[in-house]
């Protein structure tokens, strides 16, 4: 890994007004990253963004790892004509619950994503074409040594925290792992140690919709010539969204309401008769708009293969080896990581002696409450004096003499 | 109705925490179970260098806690301590909570799992005042160490210090120590405990 001088992000995004999109080279000339399937590759272009201001003594930042299918804008808008702010918004900002008024808040596209960072849809230097199905398999781990590289290029040695949900909070545990010294704190939400069965085999659903799209020529569709699976991929995203959702939270939003009649129609090739039907025909359409199919195949094999104890080994002497405090978060209604899943790793944590605390939340929005703009509030209560006391203990534990 | 219809002289809350406090060696790993705010962790933090883990229920004195830097996980004791393992503590507590636990019986077991030992806190429902306000009054108790109405209270039981006795005798654990807390003290011994006490601290280990 490099480790080049301070490219200065302050100046870039002051912490009120309009987040810039950067990027940062990592991985170049001689030193490519090497992947856990044993293969090199480099250079490697990330896609981030920065709110507030780190301090001088670079102790208050905390790096954001979004989701499956998030991206490096996580808050703010980028043109104040912006329909929608970044897809954090109500958790990030100034006076928000991760308060960059205070702290220096990092978030970037993954490694193999298509919203900026290297990934499949990018050109392969040695063709000039794009990479699709030729892009190197990657997993979490590989994700975060991305991540690792770019704080490191942003000259931060220890972050305050990582922060991330779901496939993001799969990033958080790995990189408590693999950096112990990098990450005074760890904050893990609606995740778990593996993906379980049942993640792999909705997984398995998503892919297998892609595959079968004819539009996806085995991964070779970009071009004038091709068109992207859109039916594929947009079904592939109905079918995970289901999984983000809970049945008490579609019940609460849609229920049994039909979208245009009055009433039954009775009518087979009627495809949207139900609110609930057009919401997911809705989500998918966006979804294609937006997302490279060969990237969702790569980060939800990534998520597949993610396994602490697999690649580690046996969980408490895989946590003996951390040093962040961690705080872990699940959900009541989260079925695709419920909170026996959160459980697990913490009493994997307490059996190591680590500082951990842990809260299931009650919510009816299933998986996706970590991300929902009403549930923000409940997090905040848990996220906001945790990362403040990480700060305090952090600048103690700095100074030799303790008052 | 003001709830409290009696009035001890001392805050019971601090009472409470210096009689705990001074139960608990220095260095010790100690759980207290339903910790609250994490108020009496974070003393034997600081004070006693314990190495400490909170377990409380309510999303307020959860985030409480946390904001005291204490590390906690939000349970409900009648589910039992499914993620702490066992013999992961020296020192269990239990302050003045267990007359609000279901079973009992099955919450000691629980902390004598994951601890050596149990200091329990419970609050004596023989103390004079209390039975003067049912056998006089004709009323539920309302004290300062009870001090709820009898259709808001979190109490579930009500029991005396012989009650305890006779509870621990039926689980697998000894009372290596009883001491009655009268006013701001807990005393080795004491003339018609079970009368003059408003609570008693008890440390529990395993019978065998």
């Amino acid at each position: 890994m490099t480790f080049n001088s301070v490219p200065t992000p302050v100046m870039n995004s002051p912490a009120r007004g309009l987040p810039a999109r950067q990027s940062a080279t990592l991985f170049t000339g001689g030193e490519p990253l090497t992947l856990a399937s044993g293969r090199t590759f480099g250079p490697i272009t990330a896609a981030y963004q920065t709110y507030g201001e780190l301090t001088p003594a670079r102790d208050n930042a905390i790096f954001v790892c979004h989701a499956l299918t998030g991206d490096a804008h996580v808050a703010g808008r980028h043109d104040p004509d912006d329909r929608k702010p970044g897809w954090w918004d109500g958790f990030v900002g100034p006076g928000r619950p991760i308060d960059t008024d205070r702290y220096f808040v990092i978030c970037a596209n993954v490694f193999g994503g298509c919203q900026g960072t290297t990934g499949p849809a990018d050109a392969n230097p040695q063709t000039g074409k794009p990479w699709g199905p030729d892009f190197p398999f990657l997993t979490v781990a590989d994700i975060v040594q991305v991540h690792q590289a770019l704080v490191e290029h942003l000259g931060i040695e220890r972050l305050l925290a990582a922060i991330g949900g779901s496939l993001g909070g799969m990033q958080v545990l790995e990189w408590a792992v693999r950096f112990p010294d990098r990450l005074a704190s760890a904050i893990v939400l609606a995740a778990g140690a593996k993906l379980n069965a049942q993640g792999i085999a909705f997984n398995a659903v998503g892919r297998r919709a892609i595959y079968a799209d004819p539009a996806f020529n085995s991964g070779h569709y970009y071009g004038s010539s091709g068109e992207p699976p859109r039916f594929g991929l947009a079904l592939a995203r109905m079918i995970a969204h289901i999984t983000y959702l809970s049945e008490q939270s579609i019940e609460l939003k849609f229920g049994r309401k039909l979208q245009h009649s009055a009433g039954l129609t009775y009518d087979l090739l009627k495809e949207t008769e139900f609110q609930i039907e057009s919401y997911l025909h809705h989500q998918g359409k966006r979804f294609v708009e937006r997302f490279d199919a060969n990237s969702y195949l790569l980060l939800t094999r990534a998520m597949d293969y993610f396994d602490l104890v697999e690649s580690h080994g046996p969980l408490p002497d895989v946590f003996k080896k951390t040093d962040a405090r961690f705080l872990v978060v699940s959900y009541t209604t989260d079925w695709l990581f419920p909170t026996s899943q959160s459980r697990e790793i913490v009493r994997a944590m307490l059996d190591a002696g680590r500082h951990v605390s842990f809260a299931e939340l009650e919510s009816p929005h299933g998986h996706d409450a970590f991300l929902i703009e009403s549930q923000l509030p409940m997090l905040g209560r848990l996220v906001t004096p945790f990362l403040e006391t990480t700060y305090r203990a952090n600048v103690a534990g700095k100074t030799p003499e303790k008052p | 109705m003001p709830a409290k219809r009696i009035y001890l002289p001392d805050p019971l809350v601090a009472v409470t925490d210096e009689v705990i406090m001074a139960q608990v060696d220095s260095g010790s790993r100690v759980v207290d179970m339903g910790c609250g705010n994490g108020r009496l962790l974070e003393r034997l933090q600081s004070d006693h260098q314990c190495d400490v883990l909170g377990v409380e229920l309510d999303l307020n004195e959860f985030a409480a806690a946390l904001g005291r830097g204490l590390p906690i996980i939000r349970a409900d004791l009648d589910d039992g301590l499914r993620d702490v393992p066992s013999g992961a503590f020296d020192v269990a507590v239990l302050s003045q909570t267990l007359q609000q636990i279901r079973r009992p019986l099955a919450v000691l077991d629980e902390m004598l799992r994951v601890a050596r030992r149990a200091l329990v806190v419970v609050p004596n429902f023989g103390h004079w005042r209390v039975r003067l306000q049912v056998v006089l009054g004709g009323r539920a108790p309302v004290t300062d160490s009870l001090p709820y109405e009898w259709f808001e209270s979190p109490n579930v039981h009500f029991l005396t210090m012989i009650d305890f006795r006779d509870l621990a005798s039926r689980g697998n654990f000894k009372i290596i120590k009883e001491l009655p807390i009268i006013g701001d003290r807990a005393v080795d011994r004491a003339w018609l405990a079970n009368l003059r006490a408003h609570s008693a601290l008890y440390v529990l280990e395993r019978a065998g």
